[in-house]
């Protein structure tokens, strides 16, 4: 049995893949499920039902898709460009703290209109920054970016610690290590009154569709994808191969600094050491399932909160242990990548 | 006559890719102590049935009996072992470590506490004796050349005890001089009772060697013929199928330069580089492979700027080089790399033929991209350039090698630029193609474009080139006008003998 390549990968083929993985890896998990002494499809039924089937699991799902979201676009414009961006997580959190500094009471005493979207830049910028710095290493001295970008989580994170058991800490927390609240100012709207549910998922989803835009239709578009899928003749073209990954690594880094910021104003209000339960790195997971398209991004975010909100709910009913989710999730993303040889390669025998 | 024993047989081999048929039902046989030429253009199915006899596809009809024995299907381990060697185009040693350790590696168990290098060399020195192919065993192979290196491929399957060996594409590499002694060396080898097969493109080694001359055509075995009763002519119609003229250079005055290179060396691989590229003018550069035709391209096509010395376009210094300056000023340039460097083959046609220009306000405003523009630019080059195989939104990687080279070469001839750099502009093409790419270049300099042609092929320097210069380890030969050139003497300079081609 050998694989040969494929001389065309069939759209069908390629649609396919996602679903084929998601189902293959779901399948898989149910026999985990089972040995935890569960009925499988019960879990299975309760798990759409938690994340879907009641008032609270339809604004709770978006809520998580929300960060997901984001830093799974900023995975997917990095990739796209073979930038192999593995910070989203450090990059989240710090644009989580500057937009919880800028908004604090230490910060612009702005009116809403000109505060939020100055928190919301000032989050991306610090991401893009985060990113700029192992960039700028790659293209000097040939640093690989996946060590430094991974490295750089450790350190961002315990930044975040420094700042928010440090200077800004919330005197009013009772000991706890979080940083001072925004202003009230800067709160992002809810959606629904009484959910966690808030505009950013909006944001988000406006961010997918013009980052598409920004791919299809435009020069740096055109220039970033021709850069990522060869960049030796893309060279030749006389595109700036160090000027396509620059742009590529604000975009990248500017989308988790985002996420982070959206997170603070959207539904904590401060940065906490637990803000976020890993979403730099799920976000990964999310670009892969998505083909690294920004619109299937939007489809495999939902897809991924989903799993982890539905998983609480199962749990509670039926004592399955949520981490059923994680393992679900990290299936995917190894079922995701064999869907992709088989949508390249053909088996022959 | 009664034909020897046959030492290799392929039977009705067929093999399909999709709706391609790389090979159909195949049927060959070759003899021993004979050296069998297999013809056929790119595509025409020669790699992929020596890929099949080695193993590394499996057929989907047929079989392969060597020595009466039938090969498994999919071993490559299995034709090594039935004594079928085969010496690769690109050449699979390692360059660090000397000649005779490179021939004995992969030949000795693991488990052995140390290499018997003594035995080693004694059965080396006989098998370079006999077929009269010398080498230093100590040499380190990385500071071989070209043809040294080839030597130790063959002494290498020859010390496994082959007795087919397989050669693809042999001569590619080599300048007039060294191939002449290549044919030499395979009819001694064939005297002594191996049997060989070479792989070739080109109907002139073909003629010269070969005992027995079989052509491919679309993956179909079209003729079989020997070598000493058949023309050069009939074997490339076999070859093509029709007649292919290829156009014909007609003289022209040289109008005023363009490009002038004085004392020039650049990134390290070339120096002290003259010469003056002009107007309606062919300049040709020859040179065997690797002697920094790579580098020449780079900073002819403004990828790589001088270190020093004085580099002019149109009459002033190039200050600003970049890749997209020199396309604006009207440098069309064809990368020698056509897959590598000329075409994004996951893009469509369309945007590969735009790429260079995207920022001209002709397709592009404000940042974004006029893609009615761009498409209707494709369509007209795709018509005009008779590019087959797909349309503005085609992915690249579809077309077949020909077609890609034409699209490369439209956009940039579309709009009449006032030079052409060529490099290696029918490297790998078949005749038709070939045909058809070299009118392109011959219509751009009767239409007074400047054409500077990079190119390993003796052939297509004299069918195109006013003037040639030879390229030997980043350095230029002085000019020869086209009228005192030869085979030999383009050999001479090749090999860097200046003094005695002049």
């Amino acid at each position: 049995m050998r694989l040969e390549r494929r001389a065309e990968t069939p759209l069908g083929l390629a649609i396919a893949a996602p679903f084929a993985a998601v189902i293959l890896s779901m399948a898989l998990a149910g026999g985990l499920i089972a040995l935890s002494g569960a009925p499988v499809l019960e879990a299975y039924r309760r798990l759409l039902v938690s994340a879907f089937g009641s008032p609270l699991a339809i604004t709770e799902t978006p809520t998580r898709t929300t960060p997901l979201l984001l830093t799974g676009l900023s995975a997917a414009v990095a990739f796209r460009a073979r930038l192999w961006n593995i910070g989203a997580e450090g990059q989240f959190y710090l644009g989580a703290l500057a937009a919880a500094a800028l908004g604090s009471n230490y910060g612009l005493h702005w009116p809403t209109a000109a505060l939020i979207p100055a928190l919301l830049i000032g989050g991306a910028i610090a991401g893009a920054v985060l990113l700029l710095a192992p960039l700028a290493l790659r293209l000097r001295f040939g640093v690989d970016e996946v060590v430094t970008t991974l490295l750089l989580n450790f350190i961002a994170v315990l930044f975040v610690s420094m700042m928010i058991e440090g200077p800004l800490r919330d005197p009013l927390a009772y000991g706890w290590p979080q940083s001072v609240p925004i202003v009230s100012d800067a709160v992002l709207t809810k959606l629904v009154p009484r959910s966690r549910l808030h505009v950013g998922v909006l944001i988000a989803i406006g961010a997918a569709l013009l980052l598409w835009l920004l791919q299809v239709r435009t020069v740096f578009g055109l220039e970033n994808r021709a850069a990522g899928l060869n960049p030796s003749a893309a060279r030749f073209a006389g595109v700036s191969l160090s000027g396509v990954l620059v742009a590529v690594a604000c975009l990248s880094g500017g989308l988790a600094g985002l996420g982070g910021a959206i997170e603070v104003l959207g539904v904590k209000g401060y940065v906490t050491k637990d803000l976020s339960p890993g979403f730099g790195y799920t976000g990964i997971v999310v670009a892969m399932l998505a083909g690294l398209h920004p619109l299937g991004v939007v489809a495999a975010a939902l897809f991924v909160a989903a799993i982890f909100v539905g998983a609480d709910g199962m749990s509670r009913a039926l004592g399955v242990p949520s981490f059923i989710a994680d393992v679900i999730v990290s299936m995917s993303l190894l079922t995701m990548l064999v869907a992709l040889l088989f949508t390249q390669y053909r088996v022959r025998r | 006559m009664t034909d020897p024993e046959v030492v290799l047989s392929l039977q009705g081999i067929t093999k399909c890719f999709g709706a391609l048929t790389a090979n159909d039902n195949i049927s060959l046989n070759l003899h021993r102590g004979e050296l069998l030429a297999l013809l056929g253009e790119n595509g025409a199915g020669k790699t992929t049935l020596m890929n099949i006899l080695f193993g590394h596809y499996t057929t989907d009809a047929g079989r392969i009996l060597a020595f009466g024995v039938t090969l498994p299907p999919g071993r490559p381990r299995a034709a090594i072992e039935a004594g079928i060697g085969m010496v690769h185009q690109h050449f699979a040693l390692a360059g660090n470590l000397s000649v005779i350790e490179n021939i004995i590696a992969g030949t000795e168990k693991l488990a052995r506490p140390r290499s018997d290098r003594a035995r080693a060399r004694t059965k080396l020195a006989a098998l370079a004796a006999r077929f009269d192919l010398a080498i230093d065993p100590d040499a380190r192979v990385g500071d071989l050349s070209v043809g040294e290196r080839q030597r130790v491929e063959i002494l290498k399957a020859l010390y496994r005890d082959c007795r087919v060996l397989i050669l693809d594409e042999p001569t590619a590499v080599l300048t007039h001089q060294e191939a002449e002694k290549l044919y030499a060396t395979l009819r001694a080898m064939a005297e002594q009772g191996l049997s060989l097969i070479f792989i070739s493109h080109k109907l002139r080694e073909v003629l010269a060697a070969a005992d027995r001359v079989v052509v491919l055509r679309r993956g179909r075995v079209v003729a079989e013929r020997r070598a000493n009763a058949v023309t050069r002519d009939e074997l490339a119609e076999l070859m093509i199928g029709s007649r292919v003229a290829r156009p014909v250079r007609k003289p022209q005055a040289p109008g005023e330069v363009v490009m002038r290179a004085q004392r020039v060396n650049a990134g390290g691989r070339l120096s002290d580089l003259d010469f003056e590229l002009r107007a309606g003018e062919t300049l040709g550069i020859i040179g065997v492979a690797g002697n920094g035709q790579s580098s020449l391209g780079e900073l002819v096509g403004g990828l790589l700027p001088p270190s020093s010395g004085l580099f002019e376009l149109f009459g002033t210094a190039a200050a600003a080089i970049s890749p997209r300056d020199f396309a604006a000023r009207g440098v069309g340039r064809i990368p020698e790399d056509r897959q590598l460097n000329g075409a994004v083959g996951d893009m469509t046609i369309w945007e590969n033929a735009v790429l260079e220009r995207i920022r001209s306000p002709r397709f592009s405003t404000a940042g974004l991209v006029r893609r009615a523009a761009g498409r209707a630019f494709a369509q007209t080059i795709i018509g005009r350039f008779d590019i087959r195989g797909g349309g503005p939104d085609t992915p690249v990687r579809l077309l077949s090698g020909g077609n890609l080279q034409k699209l490369i070469l439209a956009r940039n001839l579309q709009d009449a630029p006032p030079i052409l750099i060529a490099a290696q502009p029918t490297r790998g093409l078949d005749e038709g193609a070939v045909a058809s790419i070299h009118g392109e270049i011959l219509r751009a300099r009767r239409a007074g474009a400047a054409v500077l042609l990079i190119s390993e092929d003796l052939d297509e320097i004299i069918a195109l080139a006013d003037r040639v210069q030879a390229i030997v380890k980043g350095r230029l030969s002085p000019s020869v006008d086209a009228a005192d050139i030869d085979p030999r003497r383009l050999g001479l300079m090749m090999a860097g003998l200046w003094n005695e081609a002049a």
